[in-house]
C-alpha cells in the first residue's frame, strides 16, 4: 500500500521535472541573453553612477526594455572610451507602477554614489517620484514620460527630451482631421495618466467629430462594454490613450465584434513585439503616433551590434539622455547640485535632436511628433507631422 | 446620451455579460465546493484555472504545433479538424487544473488537516529542495537535480512530521491558500518563456456571427461557451445529486464528523471536490482564451476574485447559486460599465455584492450549509 503511494508520488515527481525541463529550455535563452550584456566593459572603480528609473518588469515591460538597453549602450561606450573615469548604470525597477515609485526614489536618492537619474520611465511613476528627486537635488532625464502636467508642476529637477503630450495629442488630432478627414471620431482611455492625458488632448482638439468615448479598465479582459458602444457609434476612426497590452485586446475585440474604424495610438502602443506581433491581423493598418525617433545609422549599427535587434522604441532618447549625464560628469560635475547646473545649461547635439533645456524642463526643439504604421505586420515609419 | 446608449447597445451587452458571467460562474463551482466541503476559501482556485489556461496553450502550440498566425492571418482550422483542437484542448485544460487541484490540495491542504501522506511528503520535499537549490545554482537543470536528490530524504522527514496527525489552526489554511497561489503565478511568471507578458493563443475557430438576436450579434464562441458551461454544470449537478460520491460530497458538506462515522472516506471525498473544481475551472480557462486568445500569469487573480464574488452572491456553497451570481455579475459589470464608463467596472461588481449581502448576507440563493442540497 505504503510502496504503490510512494510509486505513485514518484511519477507526480517525473512529470513535475517534465514541466521544468520545458521551462528549462527558454530559461537557458533568457540566461544567455543576461550573459551577453552583462560581458560590458566593466568598471570596477567608478567616479560616479548614474540611476535609471524604469518598468524593467510588470504589465509594460516590454516598454522598459529598450530604455535599459539605450542607457546601457551609452554608458559602455562612455567607459570603452573613458576607462581611467568610468561610471556605472544603477538600474531600479518600478515596473511602471506609480505605487511602488516612492519607495525606489527613496533608494535611489540615499545611494551618494548617483549624480543624475535618467527617467523615470512613465508619467505616473514621475509624479510620484519627483518631489523626492526636488528634494534630494537630483537631476532627472526622461526620454519617455510624456505627460503634459509634469513641466508645470514646480520640479527643478525634471528634464525631458522628447515632446510632450501636449504636443502629441493635438498632432495626433492634426493627422486625423487633416490627412485621414474622418466624418467621425470615437476615443477610448485607459483612466492612466498618460492614458487620459493623450486621450483628453486628442478630445478636445477633434471637438465636434467626437461621436463616442469610453474609458477601460486595463486589468481586465473583457472590453465588451467600450466594445458595444464603439460598434454604436460606428466612428470613421478610433483613437486610445493607453499603453500596447490592452491596445492588442481592445483590437482584437474590436475587429472581432466586425467594428472596421481605422485605429489610431499613441506612443505607449509603439511596440513590435507587444503590439504588432501579437494582435497580427487585427494591428494591421493601426497608425501609432510617437515623440520618438529611430536614430541615425551609427546608432542602429551600435545597437544591432550589441543587441542583434534593431533600436526599440525610446531607445534612441534614453541613448541621448544618458549621455547628457554622462557628458555633464566628464565635464568635472562632481555632486548633485553642479550635476544640476550643468544639465540646466547642457547645449549640444544628441542623436535625436539638438538638447538644450528650457526652464520648465522641456527641450527646446521637442515639437515633432512622428507618425508610423502597422503594414504587413511592421511597424514602419510614415510620416512626420510637425 | 448614455441613458439612450444604454438602450441601443442593451442586447449586445446582455450577450456578452452572459458569455463572462458564465465564465465567472464555472471558476465560482471550485470556490463553493471547496468552500462546502472544507470551510475554507480556496484562492489558490485562480491559478487552478490561470494553469488551465496554459494547458490550452500548451495543447495548441506543442501538441498540434499551431502558429500564431500563419503568414499575418489567423490560423483558422474547419470541420473534423476543429472539433479535433477543440474537444482535445478543453481535456487538456481540464486535466491540467484538475491535476493542479490534486497536488494542491495533497500538499498545500491535507497536511495541514493532520492527514498529510507519502504524494504529499515527496512533493513538497521536492518543492523545499527546488528553493533550496538556488542557495548554490541558478540553472534550471542544475537546480532539478539537486530538488531531486534532496527529495528523497526530506520527503521522509516530512512523513515523520505528517505521521503525528497534528490539525493546525484554521488560519493556516488561508495563508497556505495565499502562498499557494504566489507561488504559482510567481513559478509560471519566472519560467514560463515569456515571463511576465501576455501570451497570445493561437486562434483556430473562426469568430463567426452565427445569428443576430434584437440587434446583438451572436458569435460562434458564445454559443460554444453558452453549451459547454451548461453542459458541464447540468452534469456536475447530477453527479453530486445522483452519484455515490456526490452523495459523499454533500454528506461531509453537511457535517463531515458525522459523514466520517458513518463510514464516509472523508480525505478522499475532499479529493474528488477539489478534483471537480479544477475540472471546472478547466473548462472555464479552455472557454476564456477560446473568447479572449490570451493568457498571463496574473490571469486569474481578476478572474478569480471576481468568480470568488459571483460565488458569495449567489450564496457560498450552493451549486445554483454559483451559475446565477456568476452571471448577474456578467451582466451588472457590462450594464454599468455602458452607463457610469468601463473604469467603474470592478467598482460596479462589488458594489452590487455589498447590496446584496446588506439585505441577504447569505447571498441570493442562501448558504446551503447544513442543508440537504449543496
Amino acid at each position: 500500500m505504503k510502496k504503490s503511494n510512494l510509486l505513485r508520488a514518484g511519477a507526480v515527481l517525473v512529470s513535475l521535472s517534465f514541466v521544468g525541463v520545458a521551462c528549462g529550455g527558454s530559461d537557458n535563452a533568457a540566461s544567455d541573453t543576461t550573459a551577453a550584456m552583462s560581458t560590458e566593459v566593466t568598471c570596477d572603480a567608478p567616479v560616479a553612477s548614474i540611476a535609471l528609473q524604469f518598468p524593467e518588469t510588470g504589465d509594460a515591460a516590454n516598454l522598459g526594455a529598450p530604455m535599459l538597453k539605450g542607457a546601457q549602450l551609452a554608458v559602455d561606450q562612455y567607459n570603452a572610451a573613458n576607462a581611467d573615469a568610468c561610471v556605472t548604470l544603477k538600474t531600479f525597477d518600478t515596473q511602471g507602477d506609480p505605487a511602488k515609485a516612492p519607495a525606489v526614489a527613496q533608494a535611489v536618492v540615499s545611494d551618494a554614489t548617483i549624480l543624475g537619474l535618467v527617467g523615470p520611465g512613465f508619467s505616473g511613476e514621475s509624479k510620484a517620484a519627483l518631489p523626492l528627486y526636488d528634494e534630494a537635488g537630483l537631476a532627472t532625464i526622461t526620454g519617455s514620460a510624456t505627460n503634459a502636467e509634469l513641466q508645470n508642476a514646480g520640479f527643478k529637477v525634471f528634464h525631458r527630451i522628447l515632446a510632450n503630450d501636449a504636443v502629441q495629442g493635438p498632432a495626433i488630432a492634426k493627422y486625423i482631421s487633416e490627412t485621414l478627414k474622418p466624418a467621425s471620431v470615437g476615443i477610448i482611455d485607459d483612466a492612466s495618466d498618460y492614458g487620459k492625458g493623450l486621450a483628453d488632448a486628442v478630445k478636445t482638439a477633434a471637438g465636434a467629430t467626437v461621436k463616442a468615448s469610453d474609458s477601460i479598465d486595463p486589468k481586465a479582459a473583457d472590453f465588451s462594454a467600450a466594445v458595444s458602444k464603439m460598434k454604436d457609434a460606428n466612428p470613421e476612426v478610433i483613437f486610445y490613450g493607453g499603453y500596447y497590452g490592452e491596445a492588442v485586446k481592445l483590437s482584437t475585440q474590436l475587429r472581432d465584434a466586425g467594428v472596421k474604424s481605422t485605429l489610431v495610438f499613441g506612443d505607449g502602443v509603439k511596440d513590435q513585439a507587444g503590439y504588432a506581433d501579437a494582435a497580427g491581423p487585427a494591428a494591421e493598418g493601426a497608425l501609432i503616433a510617437c515623440p520618438c525617433k529611430d536614430g541615425d545609422a551609427t546608432f542602429v549599427a551600435a545597437w544591432t551590434a550589441k543587441y542583434n535587434e534593431v533600436p526599440g522604441t525610446y531607445g534612441a532618447e534614453y541613448y541621448d539622455a544618458a549621455n547628457v549625464l554622462l557628458n555633464v560628469i566628464k565635464a568635472g560635475a562632481k555632486d548633485r547640485a553642479a550635476v544640476q547646473t550643468a544639465v540646466n545649461a547642457y547645449d549640444a547635439a544628441g542623436i535625436t535632436k539638438q538638447i538644450k533645456f528650457t526652464e520648465n524642463g522641456e527641450a527646446t526643439e521637442a515639437a515633432t511628433i512622428y507618425m508610423y504604421k502597422v503594414e504587413g505586420g511592421k511597424i514602419t515609419y510614415v510620416a512626420d507631422i510637425k | 446620451m448614455s441613458h439612450w446608449l444604454i438602450y441601443r447597445t442593451f442586447w449586445d451587452l446582455t450577450v456578452s455579460g452572459i458569455v463572462l458571467g458564465l465564465i465567472y460562474a464555472l471558476v465560482a463551482l471550485g470556490y463553493t465546493m471547496v468552500y462546502g466541503v472544507l470551510r475554507l476559501i480556496n484562492f489558490a482556485h485562480s491559478e487552478i484555472f490561470m494553469v488551465g489556461t496554459f494547458g490550452v496553450l500548451i495543447s495548441l502550440t506543442k501538441v498540434f504545433g499551431i502558429s500564431l498566425f500563419d503568414d499575418g492571418q489567423y490560423p483558422y482550422r474547419s470541420g473534423f479538424v476543429l472539433v479535433a483542437i477543440l474537444v482535445c484542448s478543453i481535456i487538456a485544460a481540464m486535466v491540467v487544473s484538475g491535476a493542479g487541484a490534486i497536488v494542491l490540495e495533497r500538499t498545500a491542504y491535507r497536511p495541514l488537516r493532520g492527514a498529510g501522506d507519502a504524494y504529499g511528503a515527496v512533493v513538497l520535499a521536492f518543492l523545499t529542495g527546488l528553493i533550496a537549490s538556488f542557495l548554490f545554482s541558478d540553472h534550471i537543470m542544475t537546480n532539478l537535480a539537486i530538488a531531486a536528490v534532496i527529495t528523497g530524504p526530506v520527503s521522509f522527514g516530512y512523513v515523520r512530521i505528517f505521521r503525528r496527525g497534528r490539525q493546525a489552526p484554521r488560519l493556516a489554511f488561508l495563508i497556505s491558500a495565499i502562498g499557494s497561489s504566489m507561488a504559482m503565478a510567481e513559478a509560471v511568471a519566472t519560467w514560463g518563456p515569456e515571463q511576465r507578458s501576455v501570451y497570445t493563443t493561437p486562434r483556430v475557430l473562426e469568430k463567426k456571427v452565427l445569428f443576430n438576436f434584437l440587434g446583438a450579434d451572436v458569435r460562434i464562441d458564445y454559443v460554444i461557451v453558452a453549451i459547454g458551461a451548461i453542459l458541464m454544470m447540468t452534469s456536475l449537478l447530477l453527479f453530486v445529486n445522483r452519484t455515490r460520491l456526490g452523495r459523499g460530497i454533500r454528506a461531509v458538506a453537511q457535517d463531515a464528523e458525522t459523514a466520517r462515522i458513518l463510514g464516509v472516506n472523508v480525505n478522499s471525498v475532499i479529493l474528488v471536490t477539489f478534483l471537480l473544481g479544477g475540472a471546472m475551472a478547466g473548462g472555464a480557462a479552455m472557454m476564456f482564451t477560446l473568447v479572449y486568445d490570451q493568457t498571463r500569469f496574473n490571469i486569474g487573480f481578476l478572474l478569480g476574485v471576481k468568480s470568488f464574488t459571483a460565488a458569495v452572491l449567489g450564496g457560498i456553497g450552493n451549486i445554483k447559486g454559483a451559475l446565477l451570481g456568476g452571471i448577474v455579475l456578467g451582466l451588472a459589470e457590462n450594464y454599468g460599465s455602458s452607463i457610469f464608463g468601463g473604469q467603474w467596472k470592478d467598482v460596479i461588481a462589488f458594489v452590487v455584492l455589498l447590496t446584496v449581502l446588506m439585505f441577504r448576507p447569505t447571498g441570493i440563493l442562501g448558504e446551503s450549509l447544513g442543508k440537504a442540497r449543496v
